[in-house]
């Protein structure tokens, strides 16, 4: 029995492209993108940190409601929807704004989401995705079906979905992998490890080694990506689209992040739960810093230019923020008429009842 | 016209859309191949392929996530749960995602799913098969729930259902699958949902019930006529959204009611039926509105089940207290 027990332990070894100093490790997987490429991927990490910055400023001011920062975990967020087509499917968790920001959700559209406006729900045309995700893993079964769908329909798209370390504990996560992996549809599972769900730490959460592994059991392929090195988060997503749309079955790509900010802006106290010792250690992984490394060793960044992407985020934010302040208030009439197609005798009575109370 | 079990008018159903709708997608545990635990599936997967008609792996909440996914894709499924039983398993797929899509995403996705689970008591089940859990759903808005009576009921609501573009929880009472046949239409036809119907026309009392219920509520009118009691039947045949309109129509015309239903007492779709005649029309009340339920245990062991289960000779006990009162 003994030499049938030792050969299970499954060894997943972390991919990388990028190191902290911003230097090349494995030359062979660097991605195949032009120098423009490169930089816009850089554009958007830089947008995307100022964003989360006026976010929690916002939010401490009261202009914003539900806000779940996300700076450390840039790299995994844009470096994965940078590999995607406008056509891919995206079922994002709560903390995966900025994906559908670049995806196409316009900037005032997030910011109503985040103080609870239904129309920061409404996906415009062409933004093929549902809104995030609260309950932890229900977009793991649904990604399944989108990508199911997809595979129905003959299109050579992904769905793509995004939990977090604790996430991969749920009933959901398990059943959401094997679905696609039994019928290999097109999906691409994202579980952005940033080690704590809330507060528990990833060893409290599970004895498996690594997230990744858990591919195995639902024999689909999985990935350990260094979640901190854009160019490894998109090579290993633009890997996993590739298989998918040729038939190949769903992947499952862990990345290594971690978030610097609390879990929500709702009062969690990170230092409850995390040493000063580890945010230090992490922060010397910053996917920013050492992008922006190697892209300078490459002549193609500059402090300039880095200005100039800060510049015109703070002006777009303010310009949105001012959009989502003219939009009109969201009504307990509106939630009525969104609860069916046609509105049930309960619903028409109540629905004369608010309309005089929103009258007043 | 044809002569048909439940089963077999739920099948026709599933056919006739499946044929009608490429977009029509059945599946669930153990449908393909061996067509449904009960058969509501026979032949379905030799008649429209793989694609079309499959099993799932066995996972409740997978199967309503992947119903979901399939919905945003444009397709219409119809999923099948294999005993409501273990909805509970799926219960955040139903109540917390396809019953908000519609809401939660503007307008922009729906969710036009319709779950189908056989469910209710008297065929001596193992625990967690025949419990009827209705009032779960029908207190979840977004959602409607179905629950026929007859063969004929059974092909047209659920037809309607599926091609409804809500989700819909349509429950078939296993009792009924093949306790009796009944006249069905082979030609496509639908029920409106959200309409009740009078089965039976009475002036002395109305007896409010749906799915089993129905059949023990007419085996209870019949001999409550023997005693010179003409009783109205009222079968709901959706339980939410309620067809307000026709139990006060026959309200006011016998102004005595007995609500009736399988399910426990507490809670649930009966005591939302009372609350809403008492609002609507209790000045046309000769006396309080009763209700036959089983009562707020667990749903019993089969052994017991038969004493647990609300049958005519309850229903006719609590129609002599209300004529009584």
């Amino acid at each position: 029995m003994k030499h049938v027990l030792e050969s299970v332990e499954s060894q997943f070894e972390m991919f990388q492209i990028l190191n902290e100093d911003g230097k090349i490790v494995n030359e062979e997987d660097v991605p195949d993108l032009s120098d423009e490429q490169l930089k816009e991927l850089m554009r958007r990490m830089v947008y995307t940190r100022v964003l989360d910055q006026r976010s929690i400023a916002l939010n401490r001011q009261g202009r914003l409601g539900f806000y779940a920062p996300t700076a450390g975990q840039e790299a995994s967020q844009l470096g994965s929807q940078f590999a995607l087509e406008q056509e891919d499917f995206l079922l994002p968790g709560y903390r995966d704004v900025p994906q559908l920001i670049w995806q196409g959700l316009p900037l005032y559209q997030a910011f109503l989401f985040s103080r609870g406006h239904f129309h920061g729900n409404q996906m415009p045309e062409g933004v093929h995705a549902v809104s995030p995700q609260i309950i932890i893993g229900a977009q793991y079964v649904q990604a399944a079906g989108v990508a199911l769908g997809m595979k129905k329909r003959g299109k050579k798209n992904v769905a793509v979905t995004y939990t977090g370390d604790g996430g991969t504990s749920q009933g959901d996560f398990y059943e959401g992998i094997n679905f696609a992996g039994a019928y290999k549809a097109p999906a691409i599972f994202f579980v952005q490890n940033n080690r704590f769900a809330i507060s528990v730490p990833v060893e409290k959460q599970t004895n498996a080694k690594t997230l990744a592994q858990k591919a195995v059991a639902a024999g689909i392929e999985g990935i350990q990506v260094d979640g901190m090195d854009v160019l490894a988060v998109y090579a290993a997503t633009k890997h996993a689209r590739e298989r998918a749309i040729n038939g190949e079955g769903p992947m499952l790509i862990e990345t290594l992040t971690y978030r610097y900010g609390p879990h929500t802006m709702a009062g969690d106290d990170p230092t409850r739960y995390r040493t000063e010792d580890l945010d230090n250690e992490w922060e010397k992984k910053d996917p920013l810093v050492r992008y922006r490394k190697y892209l300078e060793s490459k002549n193609l960044w500059s402090e300039e230019e880095e200005n100039k992407v800060i510049d015109q985020a703070k002006e777009e934010i303010k310009q949105a923020i001012k959009q989502a302040d003219q939009y009109p208030k969201q009504k307990v009439t509106d939630l009525m008429a969104n609860m069916y197609e046609e509105l049930p005798y309960n619903l028409q009575e109540q629905m004369e009842e608010y309309k005089e109370k929103e009258s007043k | 016209m044809a002569q048909m079990t439940m089963i077999q008018a739920i099948t026709d159903a599933l056919r006739t859309e499946l044929k009608n709708d490429e977009n029509v997608l059945v599946f669930g545990e153990d449908v393909g191949k061996n067509g449904g635990v009960f058969r509501a599936t026979e032949g379905l997967q030799a008649e429209f392929g793989e694609e079309r008609v499959f099993d799932t792996p066995l996972a409740e909440s997978g199967i309503g996530g992947l119903a979901i996914g399939l919905g945003l894709q444009g397709f219409r499924p119809v999923p099948e749960i294999q005993f409501f039983g273990f909805v509970y398993e799926v219960m955040d797929s139903i109540s917390g995602q396809m019953a908000r899509m519609r809401y939660r995403s503007g307008g922009v996705h729906h969710s036009p799913i319709t779950v189908r689970a056989p469910f209710g008591g008297g065929v001596h089940t193992p625990e967690l098969h025949a419990d009827s859990l209705e009032g779960l759903v029908a207190q979840q808005p977004g959602l409607k729930v179905v629950i026929p009576s007859t063969p004929y009921d059974a092909k047209g609501l659920l037809i309607a259902s599926i091609r409804d573009n809500d989700p819909v929880i349509f429950l078939e009472h296993m009792k009924l699958y093949r306790s009796f046949r009944g006249e069905v239409p082979e030609e496509e036809y639908t029920i409106e949902l959200g309409k009740a119907e009078v089965k039976r026309e009475g002036t002395d009392v109305t007896l409010i019930a749906y799915g089993a219920m129905v059949h023990a509520c007419l085996k209870a009118a019949d001999e409550l006529a023997e005693n010179g009691i003409n009783a109205e039947v009222i079968d709901l045949r959706t339980v939410s959204p309620l067809d307000m309109e026709t139990i006060i129509e026959s309200v006011k015309k016998t102004n005595r009611v007995v609500v009736v239903q399988e399910a426990q007492r507490q809670a649930g779709v009966a005591a939302n039926v009372v609350a809403e005649i008492q609002e609507r029309a209790i000045l046309h009340l000769e006396a309080p509105v009763l209700r036959v339920a089983a009562p707020d245990t667990v749903y019993a062991f089969s052994e017991a089940e038969e004493v647990w289960l609300p049958n005519h000779k309850d229903i006719v006990e609590k129609v002599n207290s209300v004529m009584n009162f």
